[in-house]
């Protein structure tokens, strides 16, 4: 019997601090038995639990895409006790991947579709693995829109891919920040909603949009694209829940009969819209 | 369906004689209450108890357990690499378990035998545990068995039922498993005959009209889990709760779970241990946000599992067996009967809506 608590060892290959509170670090790893790789069979928007020996586990969105091969990536929040000690780890360092786990964004319903990404704060990670893989797989979708905020300038993740992204014409970059001094900033200032507002496509049966960010930032945008005309069906969304097992059995997690760590972590609005706000 | 007729002039020796393939479990008084423990050499089961305090969930499902072993030794090839404990279950037998604990186990399995993922733990230990069960014929005051899926004389879930007559014991063997145990004790008198099967039945239908108190549940199912959800009787239900936990460590279908590392030094144990969905921090995020941060959400939270989540999820009933564990030593006297009760009302007063 295939034991679902026991991770895959991995060595930290890479580590780059994102942002200029320096609360968010990017981490790569690479299994340490090659062929664990393989078993690490991913779609972009599921998560893992990142394992530490003595410190405990996180459940973490996976930030790479599964088209990028040889390592899987992460982008951690220092919160609390094991993220705190990731933190302080170094480059060769060994700990654990558990997973692939819950659901993905729905790749085969969004062939053929309009995809408006929709992304606040450090919430980017899953939506990064998304565009690169809708990038790797540009002839399957339509329009691919991206709305991304964050506080400041220095708080944007992956800001030298989301300056490549802008340079292309095959996806619409709407990149924001709250307010910025910089006067050689050459984007949006301004809250994700009222960004959405201007920039995103009139919803349509065609046009989905994925939505992750803090609750404040989802609080204000639902509204502006149920007035531009987007079905509850056509919006998702990710949840976050304190989690342990990750596999739908210890219980915490749960909102109504579903449980975030199986049954999602990813959810339309029309879903949740039929379920208890206990997330 | 065979029946072994154990004199109990032959009991203790017949168990005595399975010691050496099993590993013997039964109920015995420790500190004025009934509770299931492992039977060291020579000692007998204590068959005079109603129901034990604690559910004998415990025996499957440990409070705490050990699912991995790590060192933090850098000198170590295996340092931080986390390694399964050798899986030492030993063949157990649990005698005189109620009717009532062995169907939480079969509730519970639904749990850790998914289809997508299995729990090894649990598994490996329900599947290396013989269930000797004991019939009730003097049912508590606070069990509602007969209308929560089982009966006490309810023998679906286990391996071998012991109806206790006089100066014998009726066994009836219900599986392959029970069967290799009863013969391992040498109790081979068969008495499949129709005076025996009528006591039985007689038996088990005077039990069966000892159990006075009922839950109606077949609303449930059909109804709109937001219209139970939103019923405006909650705040009313959790009003005297303390959220002590005491209901969900004693039920035996009650199976949530934490893991946390202990370490000592440069090694340490990842452990899997009960949690409680009555506690705040069962569910509080990093960010310091929590879902279930008021006490009326977790006790809806603990009934709505129970008598709507599981319903919808599994199509297999409630998720209680009835045993009244919880009812009877609830500190502030919160009974399961009464909010079934109400749920199943909110529940028809949903369908009714929605014709």
């Amino acid at each position: 019997m295939e034991n679902p608590y026991l991770p895959y060892p991995v060595r930290i290959d890479n580590i780059i601090t994102e942002t200029e509170d320096k609360n968010l670090k990017t981490f790569k790893f690479v299994f340490l038995n090659p062929e664990d790789e393989a078993k690490f069979d991913y779609h972009a928007g599921q998560f893992a639990e990142l394992s530490i020996a003595g410190k405990g586990e996180i459940p973490i969105g996976i930030a790479s895409s599964p088209t990028e091969k040889g390592f899987v990536m992460f982008t951690v929040n220092k919160v609390g006790l094991v993220s705190s000690h990731l933190h302080a780890m170094k480059e060769g360092d060994i700990m654990g991947i558990r997973g692939p786990l819950g659901n993905w964004f729905p790749w085969e319903t969004l062939k053929g579709k309009n995809v408006v990404i929709i992304g606040g704060g450090f919430a980017f990670t899953t939506l990064r693995a998304s565009i690169i893989h809708m990038l790797a797989h540009r002839d399957q979708f339509g329009d691919i829109t991206v709305v991304y905020g964050a506080r400041t300038p220095g708080m944007l993740l992956y800001r030298e891919e989301l300056a490549q992204w802008e340079k292309r014409d095959d996806i619409d970059m709407h990149i924001t920040v709250d307010s910025t001094d910089d006067p050689d900033w050459k984007y949006n200032t301004g809250f994700v909603p009222t960004i959405t507002e201007q920039k995103a496509p009139p919803g349509d049966e065609n046009t989905y949009a994925i939505i992750c960010g803090p609750p404040i930032m989802i609080k204000f945008t639902q509204p502006v694209l149920d007035k531009n005309g987007y079905h509850p069906e056509n919006m998702i969304m990710s949840l976050e829940n304190r989690m342990k097992c990750g596999i739908g059995m210890c219980g915490r997690c749960n909102v109504g009969r579903h449980f975030v760590c199986k049954d999602g972590p990813v959810f339309t609005l029309g879903q949740l819209n039929r379920m208890p706000k206990e997330y | 369906m065979k029946i072994i007729n154990i004199n109990k002039a032959d009991w203790n020796t017949g168990l005595k004689k399975t010691a050496d393939g099993y590993r013997l479990i039964g109920p015995v008084m420790d500190q004025g209450f009934y509770l299931f423990k492992p039977l060291e050499s020579g000692k007998v089961p204590d068959m005079g108890f109603t129901n034990t305090r604690l559910s004998a969930k415990g025996i499957i499902y440990p409070q705490s357990q050990t699912l991995f072993n790590y060192s933090l030794d850098p000198n170590r090839e295996d340092h931080h690499l986390l390694t399964e404990p050798e899986d030492a279950h030993q063949l157990t037998v649990v005698i005189g378990i109620r009717p009532c604990d062995a169907a939480a186990f079969v509730q519970v399995k639904r749990n850790f035998d998914a289809p997508d993922y299995q729990d090894p733990y649990w598994l490996s230990a329900y599947e290396n545990t013989v269930l000797v069960g004991l019939a009730c014929d003097q049912p508590g005051s606070t069990c509602f068995c007969t209308t929560a899926g089982g009966g006490p004389y309810h023998e679906d879930a286990l391996d071998v039922l012991l109806v206790d007559e006089d100066d014998q014991y009726l066994a009836r063997v219900v599986s392959e498993k029970g069967a290799a145990f009863l013969a391992k004790a040498g109790w081979t008198e068969t008495a499949d005959n129709d005076l025996v099967m009528k006591t039985i039945a007689t038996r088990k239908e005077a039990a069966e009209n000892r159990i006075s108190s009922t839950i109606k549940t077949n609303n449930l199912a059909d109804a709109e889990t937001m219209a139970i959800y939103d019923a405006p009787f909650w705040d009313d239900v959790a009003f005297a709760c303390i959220n002590c936990g005491t209901c969900t460590y004693l039920c035996p279908t009650c199976w949530c779970f934490d893991i946390q590392d202990e370490t000592h030094g440069m090694s340490g144990q990842r452990m899997r241990s009960w949690d409680s969905c009555m506690f705040p921090l069962f569910t509080l995020h990093g960010s310091g946000h929590n879902p279930r941060g008021q006490k009326v959400q977790r006790v809806r939270q603990r009934f709505m599992h129970k008598l709507k989540y599981y319903v919808d999820k599994y199509e297999a009933g409630i998720q209680c067996v009835g045993c009244g564990r919880c009812v009877d030593q609830c500190p502030v006297n919160i009974d399961i009967r009464k909010v079934c009760e109400l749920m199943n009302n909110a529940g028809k007063q949903s369908v009714t809506c929605a014709a």
